[in-house]
């Protein structure tokens, strides 16, 4: 039973490879998963370390250090390819849940209503995993693996996320559905992340969330899409081609009101993507 | 590794002064900052990040204090209100503006509120109503609907130019007792506990329906020093049972071997307070064995459904019933019908503070500091279930951080009790956020079918009513509502051919228990309507149709009672109707272009009875002179949050003909405050507040006849004197030469009222009520037809109360109605089981309650004192039916079943033909 803060990432996954601990950085779900119970095993706090803060250009992309918090990303001078994610990291929880949550606790808590899920789809995330043994990385979408689940092995910290260059032009947005205003789970929420050229979709990628166990890209739509003119896409966006989603019943919604919501909440996402894109 | 993270040892800097404290591994701050390092203003409300109430700052940021470890503090700044406020220019801005608006009801979300906005504030000075609501959206409130807190931070830095309100009656006086709330010195339930007290933790039923039986007591107890007792019902030495009503005194302190409800309590332990931080309950030593669990009133009402009570047949608790003229041939002579039916669910009261108090042994007495509504009723349960005399037994109430009904119940007190009976040593107890919303009382839900008829002429012919109430497990306030909706289902209308029944239902829920309305926000739902629908098929407008046939003067209610003074229902539809017509003309030039979204204006109007439904219930109100000349209120009607430490001393003086200003006041405290009745029913402005007038007239009439003035006189407290001044001959009381009785005061006065009323027969006709309070509401909403979502845009509420004493505290009334009936309208809905949190069980936010105009209007009622009327329920009563009301006027979608969740609402919507 102890408490290590971390003062170097070596630190940290030597003191996790000694032995079963909890990683913290943000604690915005490790606390509320504790409810009333008396915790008595080893949290290592690796909040302090620099290097997993802050968002930085690399030669291929960007990096995006595992203990940056939301309000990190929400005043991080970024192009609007990024709009979605910030748009998103204004809606994790409240502005109290912003300022310590991190990005990276947001995943590997790997809830399937997790706001910055489906934009980092969107931008083709990848996560950096590091160990005693080296590290390793994988798209989001292999690291997310179901509800509550992922591959982080007990003996690895997610370390970073890795962004691949995107297109000067490229254009991102968010939509929430959700039953209130402020700190509320969401129903569903979808990511748009799109390109234009000479009035075509070059590109166009859409995440959606809680509306299946994992969120997931809507690729067969995305390939409809991709290489249209840019006035033809509210039309072409049609139920048929919203696949894959295996929405639940629960207390915010119905699976039928989800899997009908989905749809609209993807046409709004593009409409809010296209304005002001190029 | 960093060699301070091996020492247990956590430094950083508190309110500006270095700290040092030895957290546990993982310790929550805000659990250090409360335990460790004694700063009680900062709040606990849920432990996980949900309601925002133990907001600090951290380097300048705000964040909740429960989702960080002590050791992430680590040489870091943090600042909690009570620090802010002694240095912060911003802090103290908005001290003054909060207390300026009245931002603070109860207060217990105060902290959280006001150090976010000092936040908000360091970054922007003079921020617009959106980033107050972006800044504060982490935060929940209760009571006051937001809008006053908006109000206060948008205005924080105009407080320099702020006018403080003259004090007196029918002004709008700040709170008496407002400072301790935006300054964090006010002490809650879980405040005031002393050092080293022991913690008692009650084992809960995970099954809603089981039988049980322990295993080895001793034994676990043996394995587990620093447990000092375990409690079970072999240690209650009285009755093992509470309740509120004679007769339904049914609920037991602890179940002795069968389960009616999750969440019931079968044993508490007691023990040192870190031993319990660390105890495994789910170790203690009981078996459970599931049974046939009722969910619903349609479970519990099949014939062969198992019975909770064997002398409760069908499950049925108990019924109330209202007759008058002949409803069945009306309606047959009826030229318009409707019929419908409704549903509605289980609403949590949603306080932010949960139950909390500790118990003392003082000189033999027992004394009892607990957050509570009804003082005089918690020692009159504490004496049965102890079997101790009432007059062992001390009630200190704390600070309440929220009731709205549900701490009218006792809830910890029988453990706590109990608990320092059985060791002798004080006893804290703090429930958890899943243990309060388990295990008191919620408002029942409603299965409804109504029927009413009309002439073409728009003349009601008729209305038949029928409702079914889950009271759940336990009788509480059941048998209340199943007496209050009959009476109110008819609304303030004229209905001469009237049947109304309603019945209580037992299930393996919850009790269902008292809630701001007592069953009448749902059979309001209901009446409104169906009306709505009923003046569509004359061709009539809701409002002219409410008009044609509100209750006036001299006109008999459906229970034959007649008032020929003081019926404002009209004046509030009038009120509304400038509105009215402005807003149906704004909606459909909107929706003659929005195709997306549509608007609808909605109206509802609700009545509510003041005071306990055909039973005595009086409030005794004390006040004396002391020899120094000071006055002195013993003030004993619960404040929870609404205003009753303001209303009460601004009658009084009113009444003593003195200015507020000097007034001691005392109480409530059950050994210096006479009983002025529970915080219920909408009744402390009227009974109490007419207490406090015959109080003050009183001992007026005492100072004159010393000072042999007449009934005009003048009298002044300054400087420790009491001048009495008439026809420009002015003298100063000797006090000295009168005696000074044995409670230290040389002339005092006590007074009781209890409101006028007359049983009601087998039909239901009689008085039910001294007087009634009326209030029509408006609500434009836009409605987003793809995604079924409910947009409150703005209310206009005319509430007629007769007098407003403090009309500030009215429209505080209001707008936290308002926010509580929209919450149920459009999304509060709790399911035993599953919603046991705060972020599964939604309230308002910030964002989401409008702008909300209050329309006051003062029909005096003969029976208030100055005319005035209560009105601590009548602000939710109307909202949710005039929200659903205006979905239909703008989208045809009838919602029949609330809260109207986006899915229920889409569903509603589709069958509208909005496909």
């Amino acid at each position: 039973m102890s408490y290590i803060t971390a003062t170097t990432l070596e630190d940290a996954l030597y003191a996790l490879a000694a032995g079963p601990a909890s990683v913290i950085a943000g604690g915005t779900d490790w606390f509320p998963a504790q409810g009333d119970h008396h915790f008595d095993g080893t949290l290592i706090d690796i909040s302090r370390l620099a290097e997993l803060r802050g968002v930085s250009r690399t030669d291929k992309g960007w990096r995006i250090g595992a203990a940056t918090t939301w309000t990190d990303i929400i005043k991080a001078d970024l192009p609007a390819a990024f709009d979605g994610l910030k748009l998103a990291a204004r809606e994790v929880g409240s502005v109290q849940i912003q300022n310590t949550g991190t990005i990276a606790g947001n995943l590997c808590n790997a809830s399937p209503a997790a706001d910055g899920v489906p934009p980092l789809l969107t931008l083709n995330a990848t996560v950096e995993l590091s160990s005693t043994d080296g590290t390793r990385q994988m798209p989001i979408s292999a690291f997310l693996q179901g509800v509550r689940k992922t591959d982080r092995a007990a003996h690895e910290i997610l370390t970073a996320i890795h962004i691949p260059d995107l297109p000067a032009e490229s254009k991102g947005s968010f939509v929430k559905l959700g039953a209130r205003k402020y700190l509320v789970i969401s129903i569903c929420m979808v990511a748009v992340l799109v390109t234009i050229e000479a009035g075509l979709v070059s590109d166009i990628r859409i995440g959606i969330g809680a509306a299946s166990p994992v969120a997931q890209r809507m690729t067969a739509l995305e390939d409809a899409l991709r290489g249209l003119p840019v006035t033809d896409l509210p039309d072409v966006v049609t139920d048929d081609l919203i696949l894959g989603l295996t929405p639940i019943s629960d207390v915010r919604a119905s699976a039928d009101y989800r899997q009908t919501a989905a749809s609209h909440v993807i046409r709004r996402a593009i409409a809010q993507a296209l304005e002001g894109a190029a | 590794m960093d060699k301070s993270a091996a020492t247990a040892i956590t430094s950083f800097t508190l309110n500006g002064t270095i700290v040092q404290v030895d957290p546990a591994p993982g310790e929550r701050l805000s659990h250090s900052l409360r335990e460790r390092l004694d700063r009680k203003d900062v709040k606990i409300g849920c432990n996980a990040g949900d309601c925002g109430a133990c907001t600090v700052l951290v380097d300048g940021a705000p964040v909740c204090a429960c989702l960080m470890a002590t050791q992430q503090a680590t040489g870091r700044k943090v600042e909690t209100l009570a620090g802010l406020v002694k240095a912060d220019p911003d802090a103290q801005a908005l001290m003054e503006s909060f207390q300026h608006h009245q931002a603070a009801q109860c207060g217990i979300c105060t902290p959280g509120m006001m150090v976010s906005a000092v936040a908000l504030l360091r970054a922007e000075p003079q921020p617009t109503d959106a980033q107050v609501q972006d800044a504060l959206g982490g935060v929940l409130c209760r009571c006051t609907g937001y809008r006053k807190i908006i109000d206060a931070v948008v205005g924080a830095h105009a407080a320099d130019q702020m006018v403080k309100a003259p004090t007196e009656l029918g002004h709008s006086a700040r709170r008496f007792d407002g400072l301790p709330k935006v300054d964090g010195s006010e002490k809650f339930g879980d405040d005031v506990a002393p050092a080293g007290a022991l913690v008692a933790r009650v084992i809960r039923s995970p099954y809603p329906s089981a039988s049980f039986t322990f295993g080895d007591i001793a034994a676990w107890q043996a394995q587990h020093p620093g447990i000092e007792t375990v409690l079970t019902a072999k240690d209650v030495p009285g009755l093992n049972a509470f309740g509120v009503i004679p007769g339904f005194i049914d609920q037991p302190v602890f179940a002795v071997s069968h389960i009616r409800f999750r969440g019931e309590a079968v044993a508490c332990v007691v023990g040192d307070a870190d031993v319990m931080a660390a105890l495994d309950l789910g170790s203690f030593p009981v078996e459970w064995t599931s049974q046939i669990t009722l969910s619903d009133i349609d479970d519990a009402i099949t014939h062969d459904a198992p019975l909770l009570f064997d002398d409760r047949k069908g499950n049925i608790m108990c019924g109330g019933f209202v007759k008058c003229g002949d409803a069945d041939a009306a309606l047959d002579a009826a030229d318009a019908m409707v019929e419908a039916t409704y549903k509605t669910s289980f609403v949590e009261h949603g306080y932010i503070e949960p139950e909390a108090g500790f118990a003392e042994m003082v000189g033999g007495r027992l004394h009892v500091h607990a957050c509570t509504q009804a003082p005089g009723m918690d020692r009159e349960t504490l004496a049965s279930v102890l079997n101790m005399p009432m007059a062992d037994i001390r009630i200190v109430p704390t600070a309440v951080g929220g009731g709205f009904g549900s701490k009218i119940d006792v809830s910890l007190q029988p453990f706590i009790a109990l608990a320092t009976l059985k060791t002798g040593k004080p006893v804290r107890m703090t429930y958890a956020r899943n243990e309060t919303m388990q295990s008191t009382t919620k408002r029942h839900p409603a299965q409804i079918s109504i029927r009413i008829g009309a002439k073409s002429d728009g003349t009601l012919s008729g209305l038949s009513f029928d409702g079914d109430f889950n009271t759940g497990a336990y009788a509480s306030w059941g048998p209340t509502v199943a007496n209050r909706v009959p009476v109110h289902a008819s609304g303030p209308y004229r209905i001469p051919d009237y049947r109304a029944r309603s019945r209580a239902v037992h299930t393996h829920c919850p009790p269902a228990g008292a809630f701001r309305g007592f069953g009448v926000p749902q059979s309001a739902i209901a009446q409104e309507t169906a009306f709505d629908l009923l003046a569509e098929k004359l061709g009539m407008d809701p409002l002219a149709f409410r008009l044609k046939n509100a209750l006036t003067d001299g006109v008999p209610t459906v229970c034959g009672q007649v008032f020929d003074q003081g019926v404002g229902i009209k004046a509030c539809l009038e009120a509304l109707q400038p509105a009215w017509e402005a807003a149906k003309t704004d909606c459909a030039a909107f929706n003659t272009t929005s195709r997306t979204h549509k608007r609808g204006v909605g109206i509802a109007s609700a009545w509510y009875g003041c005071g306990n439904t055909s039973l005595p219930n009086p409030s005794t109100i004390k006040a004396g002179l002391r020899a120094d000349g000071t006055v002195v209120l013993h003030q004993g009607a619960m404040d929870i949050g609404q205003g009753s430490n303001t209303v009460i001393p601004q009658i009084f003086a009113k009444a003593l003909g003195v200015s507020i200003d000097g007034l001691i006041l005392l109480g409530a405290d059950t050994d210096i405050t006479p009983d002025a009745g529970k915080t219920s029913a909408s009744r402390q402005t009227f009974v109490s507040g007419n207490a406090a007038l015959k109080a003050g007239e009183t001992l007026r009439s005492e100072i004159l006849r010393q000072a042999n003035a007449g009934p005009d006189a003048r009298i002044t407290l300054e400087s420790g004197q009491v001048i009495v001044t008439e026809a420009g001959r002015t003298q100063a009381l000797d006090l000295s030469r009168l005696d000074a009785n044995t409670e230290g005061y040389v002339l005092m006065a006590q007074e009781t009222y209890d409101p006028p009323i007359k049983p009601l027969d087998e039909n239901g006709q009689g008085i039910p009520y001294a007087q009634f309070g009326y209030a029509a509401h408006l609500v434009v909403v836009e409605v987003d037809i793809a995604l079924g979502l409910c947009k409150p845009l703005r209310f206009v509420a005319a509430h007629d109360v007769g007098r407003a004493i403090n009309p500030l505290l009215v429209e505080g009334q209001v707008q936290g109605g308002i926010a509580q009936g929209l919450g149920m309208a459009l999304m509060e809905e709790y399911i035993p089981g599953r919603t046991e949190n705060l972020h599964d069980y939604l309230i308002p936010t910030i964002g989401d309650i409008p702008p909300i105009e209050t329309l006051i209007l003062e029909v005096a009622d003969a029976h208030g004192p100055y005319g005035a009327k209560g009105l601590g329920e009548h602000v939710l009563i109307p909202t949710a039916p005039a929200i659903f009301n205006a979905i239909y006027h703008a989208t045809g979608a009838k919602v029949t079943h609330a809260p109207a969740t986006p899915t229920r609402l889409r569903a509603a919507l589709k069958e509208a033909g909005h496909a």
